[in-house]
């Protein structure tokens, strides 16, 4: 950012819930059906329907709520957002107005400054104040394409419509847009953690919005602020700011005023550009939902439901820190999602923290980056992926076979100790069989072992070799070499 | 004395001792409800061919001879044969899987829905037959039914007159004895004033006693279906039919619902009824006065004590009831925009154009009215100063009754502040015509049930009803008090307008 500058960030995200059915209705929120084939009198907004909540979407919104610091409402209310656009059945969305389900949020996250290549400096935590979860509808979808006589009519889907959504709202504490998408990265993970939302923005089941404005340095009023939309993915909302940020700063210099607007981010050209002015916005009258009781929840209830709560993403690497005594880095990679946490505690049982971390980080994560998998879908189990560390702390393998042992894993399923088996690559460790080896060996170069006895020592990688090779390789390098030198020096 | 016509009562009785038999009554109603119609208007679709079908149905299960021994079929005998093959007629703003819901407007003419209202699912359990869709005011807002995009509806005492409203066809079709009972709607006293109007019992039940699940929506925290009965045991019999929990209406409570008809008797004595006598004064009727007296003068005599209450913030409930109803309308109403069903504009250039030809060419004049009043109370900067004060005032209004119930039993009152007036008289002035509703509309406010009973005929022979109010979930107790004058002072004049018997 120009110097002397400083820009000030809000977000807004809607993330959808995983619930089975919509918020207000049984319809099934399957992505991907027929267009208008889960729909209802409800969803439809036909004339005489009713909304009833569906508990599933307050339990997750409360888990989506307490994954994010936030104090959940013992008692909310459902209201009212009128505006007329063609997705929306009713003519308003039922969502949450002054009394939403959840509020005054503090969020610890960690976040870094970014080189031109867009690796991280230097990790620092940083803390958001999350003004509000609340629950609300979704509208359906307008359709333009892939049917007929799109230049005279728009048609539809209304499937999306009445699906659950928390809408999540910080104050305006990110002041670069690598804070702001550092917090969604971790929202997304948050909520998704705990299941409460799948969280993926492609599928557009996590939306985001963010509101900026730049002023001096110094200065404590804030500047006109401009609505950022169509932000489809994190690095997408990240660049998008970025822009918005230098394009109102140009602006400010040269003389000119920033409008209060709402703008799309344009992935194609780069760019934000205007979609609405403030002098078009919404009155969008909201009153309390007549249809549907106050939201009610006691505080047995919310801790029940903090109760059945997965261990949070920063609780665990903060554990897994101490308890395993691992680094930041590894810490944070392993807590990345929760099945590839669970992996490495289960792998770590079952052999050692420091063993189960170097093979897992090294070795199985490539792989399952490579395969597209997650770790929960791992073809090595944690308990073999354990069964190989112990494999090689134990000297029946080497490191560098260890290697191979795992991809075999990976590609086959086996188990460790059936694909060494297999391969006969067993480490003959025992003395007594290898000395029988050496034994031979000796008697077999009768030459070189005088002119070894006779000063000349750099023979003692020959007898190494004679040795490994009468072994077919099994022998353990480190028995070979203890029996050699005890031999060669012995008359 | 009784009430002329055949109730509910008469017919399953009939029924049991096979005199009749369901396709008979069936054709009986629909018959006088074809033949009415020219005159009346209380119909927009009569359902000829599903209620005679129902009817053959009902025979069929009942029997060759519709026997009484067939009233011990299952478990729910009881209730199956509570209604069985009574003809029944559904407002139009109810849905009934079938058949039209215009809601009295040009924007849903032809627009049929696909699913049964929970009230209409209740009926047709208890063998109910469903003979038509019923003229209302459009989308239930009005007094007198001249705001159907379909006609009025006529008084049947005297058709140069309004039956009231919004509910006008169903108060008509009743006391034509087309049929014993209806389904009507309420936000503000839809039901008792046309009812007191037409010389029929008109009940208002608790809100959240009678599931709204598939009654088209106006001011959603008001409106209750209610029923119009030839008496007071019809409308009891129909109540107690459609009342209780839905758990696809979240505003219904779990309380239990009583048997009402079984709970109705003629001895009150020791029953306490509250007079708001500052209610009384000035804009009543002399006529509507002098029978109301009278009827609270009958009350003494079967042994009532009569009290003195106050309702101290009632006269603020029109104020209140035009701010709140409306604004929850102009909500309700935004779905009628064109884009699924109903009516659409033609050729509109863009989607603006769409919205607003639609919904002006859609929409009559008094729900336009009522959804830019709903708007503006709720606009930015509004808000507080309207719809806000109003809540607050509403709470007043409910205070007041919780009070009043401290001393009394039911709160008697005038339904109407006159008898039915002339088709145009009120059509130019809208806050006269609000004022029809000055009675019943506190009723809706404090989520009170209410009933409106006959008293007799003013001096024009026109039909005047007096109305208790009760305690929530009070049904019964009012119910009771109504039923008891009634048993002493039937209504039996007749009106102009009859099916004939």
């Amino acid at each position: 950012m120009k110097k002397g500058w400083e820009a000030v960030i809000g977000l807004e995200i809607h993330a959808q819930l995983s619930t089975e059915s919509k918020i207000f209705c049984g319809c099934s929120t399957r992505f991907g059906d027929e267009p208008n084939s889960n729909t209802c009198p409800v969803c439809l907004g036909l004339p005489g329907s009713l909304p009833v909540l569906n508990w599933r979407a307050v339990e997750l919104g409360a888990r989506a709520a307490l994954a994010l610091g936030l104090r959940v409402n013992e008692v909310s209310i459902f209201a009212r957002k009128n505006y007329f656009y063609p997705d929306l059945p009713k003519g308003y969305q039922i969502s949450q107005y002054d009394r939403p389900f959840s509020s005054d949020g503090h969020l610890e996250i960690v976040t870094a400054e970014r080189d031109e290549g867009g690796h991280a400096r230097e990790w620092r935590p940083f803390e958001v104040r999350i003004t509000r979860l609340h629950l609300e509808e979704d509208a359906g979808k307008n359709v333009h394409e892939g049917l007929p006589r799109t230049d005279l009519y728009s048609y539809i889907d209304l499937n999306r419509a009445g699906t659950p959504l928390a809408e999540i709202v910080t104050e305006p504490d990110f002041r670069t847009s690598w804070e702001a998408y550092d917090y969604v990265n971790h929202v997304r993970r948050a909520l998704q953690w705990v299941g409460a939302s799948e969280a993926d923005m492609e599928k557009g089941n996590l939306r985001c919005e963010a509101n900026v404005s730049v002023r001096r340095v110094g200065e404590e009023k804030f500047g006109t602020k401009v609505e950022l939309k169509n932000l489809n993915s994190v690095r997408f909302m990240q660049r998008a700011i970025e822009f918005e940020i230098e394009r109102q700063i140009e602006l400010i210099e040269s003389g000119g005023r920033v409008a209060q607007e709402t703008r799309l981010w344009d992935e194609r050209e780069a760019c934000t550009r205007v979609m609405r002015s403030k002098e078009e916005a919404h009155d969008y009258r909201y009153f309390p939902e007549p249809d549907l009781q106050p939201l009610a929840v006691n505080a047995d209830w919310i801790e029940q439901v903090r109760r059945a709560m997965p261990e949070l993403p920063d609780a665990r690497r903060k554990r897994f820190m101490g308890q395993y005594r691992l680094s930041f880095d590894d810490a944070s990679l392993f807590t990345r999602d929760h099945a590839l946490a669970d992996f490495y505690e289960r792998a770590a049982a079952a052999s050692n923290p420091r063993g189960a971390a170097n093979w897992l980080k090294g070795e199985l994560l490539r792989e399952l980056d490579a395969a597209g998998l997650a770790a929960d879908a791992s073809p090595v189990s944690p308990e073999e992926l354990g069964a190989l560390v112990r494999a090689i702390d134990e000297g029946r393998i080497s490191g560098k076979q260890g290697k191979d042992v795992l991809v075999e894993m990976f590609r086959t399923g086996k188990g460790a100790s059936q694909v060494i088996e297999e391969q006969g690559l067993a480490q003959v460790s025992d003395a007594a069989e290898i000395e029988k080896i050496v034994t031979d060996v000796l008697a077999a170069n009768p030459q070189q072992l005088a002119s070894y006895r006779a000063g000349k020592e750099a023979l003692f990688g020959f007898f190494v070799g004679q040795v490994m090779k009468a072994s077919k390789g099994k022998a353990n390098p480190k028995v070979v070499n203890e029996l050699l030198k005890e031999k060669l020096k012995a008359e | 004395m009784t009430v002329p016509g055949k109730t509910i009562e008469l017919i399953t009785s009939e029924l049991s001792s096979g005199k009749t038999t369901a396709r008979a009554v069936a054709v009986r109603s629909l018959a006088a409800a074809e033949n009415l119609n020219d005159t009346l208007n209380a119909f927009l679709q009569i359902d000829r061919a599903g209620a005679t079908r129902r009817a053959e149905e009902l025979d069929r299960e009942a029997g060759t001879d519709g026997a009484a021994d067939s009233i011990v079929q299952g478990q729910n005998a009881a209730t199956e044969s509570l209604l069985r093959a009574v003809p029944i007629a559904v407002k139009d703003n109810i849905c009934v899987r079938g058949l039209q819901a215009t809601c009295g407007s040009r924007i849903l003419a032809g627009y049929h829905p696909p699913y049964d209202a929970t009230v209409v699912e209740r009926l047709r359990a208890a063998g109910a037959v469903i003979v038509g869709k019923t003229n209302c005011d459009e989308f239930a807002m009005g007094s007198s039914n001249e705001n159907s995009a379909f006609g009025p509806v006529r008084n049947p005492w005297d058709t140069e007159r309004v039956p009231g409203g919004s509910s006008g066809g169903s108060a008509a079709a009743v006391a034509a004895r087309v049929v014993p009972a209806a389904l009507g709607s309420e936000t503000g006293g839809s039901v008792r004033q046309p009812a007191a109007l037409c010389g029929v019992v008109g009940v208002k039940p608790t809100y959240g006693r009678v599931s709204r699940y598939g009654l088209v929506a106006f001011g959603s925290s008001l409106d209750q279906v209610s029923v119009f009965g030839l008496t007071v045991k019809d409308a009891a019999v129909v109540l107690q039919t459609i009342a209780g929990r839905d758990e696809r209406d979240a505003t219904t409570a779990d309380v239990s619902v009583p048997d009402y008809a079984a709970q109705l008797a003629d001895d009150i004595r020791g029953a306490r009824v509250g007079v708001p006598r500052e209610l009384l004064g000035e804009g009543v009727d002399a006529d509507v006065r002098a029978r109301v007296e009278e009827a609270i003068e009958a009350y003494r005599e079967l042994g009532v004590e009569i009290v003195d209450v106050a309702l101290p913030h009632a006269k603020y409930s029109i104020a209140v009831y035009y701010i709140i109803a409306t604004a929850e309308a102009s909500s309700n109403l935004a779905r009628y925009d064109g884009v699924r069903y109903g009516y659409r504009t033609e050729d509109p250039e863009d989607l603006r154009q769409m919205y607003r030809r639609t919904r002006d060419e859609g929409f009559g004049a008094e729900v336009k009215r009522r959804i830019m009043l709903g708007t503006y109370v709720l606009s930015s900067g509004y808000y507080d100063a309207y719809y806000l004060k109003a809540q607050k005032v509403r709470t007043l209004i409910q205070q007041d009754f919780l009070d009043a119930f401290d001393v009394c039993d039911a709160v008697l009152t005038p339904t109407t502040p006159t008898p039915a007036f002339r088709l145009g008289e009120k059509t130019d002035d809208p806050l006269s015509m609000y004022l029809s509703d000055i009675y019943t509309c506190m009723a809706n406010l404090a989520g009170v049930p209410g009933v409106s009973v006959p008293c007799g005929l003013s001096s024009a022979g026109l039909p005047v009803g007096f109305q208790l109010m009760g305690r929530h979930w009070g049904e019964s107790t009012i119910l009771r008090l109504a039923h008891a004058y009634e048993q002493a002072h039937p209504l039996d004049a007749r009106p102009r307008v009859m099916a004939e018997e």
